[in-house]
């Protein structure tokens, strides 16, 4: 009996995932392999696009496209170390003395995030308007050049990139600072070790997992992103994203599109992989442990 | 091209129906990722699939319109605010007469906020031989449009059914370059694109293209990043007429435009968003479209000012036209007939605002409907001067063209 129920055992646990293994090959694996499929493919929208295998695409995205290639890896890194540096003190201040409020001011933080997106990034280009609320105060105030302008600008852009990803950033440095043994800090205490010692050699190390895992969502999400540049930005601050959605909707060169999207996710997995071996999985279960 | 058309209210409606920026927003912008992920999906499968099944050239349209029987409906797809609006009832007047007049009840489809994304979503389905569902829908003279007629996706108008046309329509939408002899489309309406500017931030008069190079006017530039608009306006500066133009010609314009990027003029690429920045001073000139000045004008933008440059402007129309598979043709065919009368085209324009198709409608929109700021505006009916001035767009004969105008424009913009 034990006998036959062991095979029985040993199959349950796929089975309960192949809901998951379905959904993955349904909407991940088959996008996947067709963009790979269609990134190889020649011919034009008129007659149609045919699997030839030749990689020009790929070449051709290359020497057409580098520079929105490091534009976009610039804007993503910058705009994520921005986040992190704004989100830390934001998130260490509700792990440690949110106190009873916690829950509320997670959601304070989470509230203008129930606004779309869109919404929420046209909304910058009223308030940076050349005349609206910030710059037309400081101009009226003859503090800057009545010329000055702030929105379709690199900064502009950047500045979006960081607002729309404080929330990715906050939450998981949350989780990872209010995991931390409040004994462990006392402990530290105890050894005579001053605020800054204990933060920089107790609290940060131990809250890299977070400090990991934000950094991977939202430098991912940003490097990829065309909304920002495409709303705040203005010449010369096109991102892969923008190039990939003209190709794709304005050009209908599906192949180019296809192949400028395989390059992006190729160089984002290369830059996760390496900076996994950096600050890697090993030293964060350390200190997670 | 790609604008929200009448990005606006009309002068009466100023009773806030939100801000026409937040629906553009919400209509025009939100190409999600997750569409973006399906839109790859689909054109991904239709790769190495055979040609459409519809064998549509070698067909007796003749003989095949009259083996079409009537039906009691229709599916309108067109451009968000793109008709009349009833004020109180939110119902279009237009439609309604339609249906009280032919018992055709109407299913009016917002769907079109770009053409060159509409045409993304509709190609596939064309390609794989099904219908999209549509029997009237509504594109811009431009390469998509060229695309679907030489895809043979698109039904040869019936110029029997349609005898208001041929006694209403304007000279200028008649034959127009794009669709010789109204084979397939008729005008829904039409527009300039010349100048918009505000004379307060410029602090004088602009009259020439010549305007948005000028170095006095450094970052508060707007140019469109729709590069049929953006070279087209560089070849007029340069003295060159679009539709007889030459890829040589389209070099030099690039060059222009890079100048002028590389100078630092351009504030920014626009699409239809263009007029909120002109509205807000980000940006003092800018190249824009005819009815979006008459209506923020309307709204209170008082200062702004529409000008044909001297070099000349562009004339776009957009244009209804049946979508091969149409399950109502002749519905189809009867709307466009009823839209070229001056009545309905007038209450269709009192509204919208652009480039009326039907000169009599003016006499409509100032004897009954009593509206002589629209009625009057030559933005709406175009002195002849302006007309004059107007100029077509290159129409591209294959996609290799298209693809060399693009490979001079896009670099400009995408920088």
């Amino acid at each position: 009996m034990f006998a036959r129920l062991r095979p029985g055992r040993a199959v349950a646990p796929y089975l309960l995932g192949l809901p998951a293994w379905v959904y993955l090959l349904l909407f991940f694996l088959i996008p996947l392999a067709s963009m790979l499929a269609l990134s190889v493919a020649t011919g034009n929208p008129l007659v149609g696009y045919s699997y030839t295998g030749h990689i020009t695409e790929f070449q051709d995205a290359i020497v057409r496209y580098h520079r929105q290639f490091l534009r976009s890896f610039y804007y993503g890194g910058l705009s994520t170390i921005i986040t992190l540096l704004l989100t830390y003190p934001v998130a260490y201040w509700i792990a440690f003395h949110g106190g009873r409020h916690k829950g509320t001011l997670l959601f304070l933080i989470l509230l203008p995030f129930a606004v779309s997106f869109v919404i929420r990034t046209l909304a910058w280009q009223f308030i940076l308007a050349d005349r609206g609320l910030v710059l037309g105060q400081l101009k009226s105030w003859g503090i800057i050049s009545k010329r000055a302008y702030i929105l379709s600008t690199q900064w502009a852009v950047i500045g979006g990139l960081v607002y729309n990803s404080l929330a990715y950033y906050v939450l998981p440095l949350y989780v990872a600072l209010e995991k931390i043994d409040r004994r462990v800090v006392r402990a530290a205490n105890d050894l005579y070790a001053g605020p800054a010692s204990t933060f920089f050699r107790v609290i940060l190390p131990l809250s890299s997992p977070g400090i990991f895992a934000g950094f991977l969502l939202v430098f991912v999400t940003n490097v990829g992103d065309f909304v920002n540049a495409q709303i705040l930005g203005g010449p010369g601050t096109y991102m892969v994203g923008n190039v990939i959605q003209d190709n794709f909707f304005v050009n209908q060169d599906y192949p180019m599109a296809a192949a400028l999207s395989s390059i992006l996710m190729l160089l984002l997995m290369v830059a996760i992989f390496l900076y996994a071996r950096a600050f890697g999985t090993e030293t964060i279960q350390e200190y997670a442990a | 091209m790609s604008k929200t058309k009448s990005s606006t209210r009309h002068p009466l409606l100023n009773t806030s129906a939100g801000d026409p920026a937040l629906f553009r927003g919400l209509t025009e912008n939100r190409v999600s990722r997750r569409r973006f992920l399906q839109a790859g999906a689909l054109a991904a499968g239709c790769l190495g699939m055979g040609p459409f099944a519809f064998a549509a050239e070698s067909t007796d349209w003749e003989d095949w319109w009259k083996k079409q029987k009537p039906s009691g409906e229709l599916v309108f797809a067109n451009w968000p605010y793109y008709i009349d609006v009833d004020a109180h009832s939110g119902k279009h007047p237009s439609l309604e007469k339609f249906t009280a007049q032919t018992g055709i009840s109407i299913k009016y489809r917002e769907v079109i906020q770009n053409n060159a994304s509409f045409y993304a979503r509709i190609a596939p389905v064309l390609k794989a031989g099904q219908a999209t569902g549509y029997d009237i829908i509504v594109l811009t003279s431009t390469w998509q449009l060229t695309e679907l007629m030489m895809q043979n996706w698109l039904i040869p108008l019936w110029k029997e059914k349609i005898p208001n046309f041929y006694k209403n329509a304007s000279q200028s939408v008649i034959s127009p370059s794009f669709d010789k002899g109204n084979r397939y489309t008729v005008t829904w309406q039409s527009g300039f694109t010349g100048i918009g500017y505000n004379p307060k931030l410029t602090g004088r008069k602009i009259d020439s293209i010549e305007d948005l190079w000028d170095p006095d006017f450094a970052g508060h530039v707007g140019m469109m990043s729709d590069n049929t608009e953006l070279g087209s306006v560089a070849l007029l500066k340069l003295g060159i007429d679009p539709v007889t133009s030459t890829p040589d010609d389209w070099e030099k314009a690039a060059a222009v435009l890079r100048e002028q990027k590389q100078k630092g003029l351009v504030r920014q690429y626009y699409d239809n968003s263009y007029i909120n920045a002109l509205e807000n001073g980000d940006i003092w000139i800018s190249q824009a479209w005819s009815g979006d000045i008459f209506q923020s004008r309307a709204k209170g933008f008082g200062d702004l000012e529409f000008v044909v440059p001297k070099e000349g402007a562009m004339l776009w129309h957009d244009n209804m036209m049946i979508p091969v598979g149409a399950p109502n043709p002749l519905s189809a065919l009867s709307w466009m007939n009823f839209y070229y009368t001056p009545e309905i085209a007038g209450m269709v324009e009192d509204y919208v605002n652009y480039v009326c198709p039907v000169p009599a409608a003016r006499d409509y929109i100032a004897g009954v409907l009593k509206d002589p700021d629209v009625a009057n505006s030559p933005l709406v009916f175009p002195t002849s001067d302006m007309y004059s001035k107007a100029h077509d767009f290159y129409t591209f004969k294959t996609y290799a063209e298209y693809q060399r105008w693009n490979s001079n424009f896009n670099p400009v913009i995408q920088g």
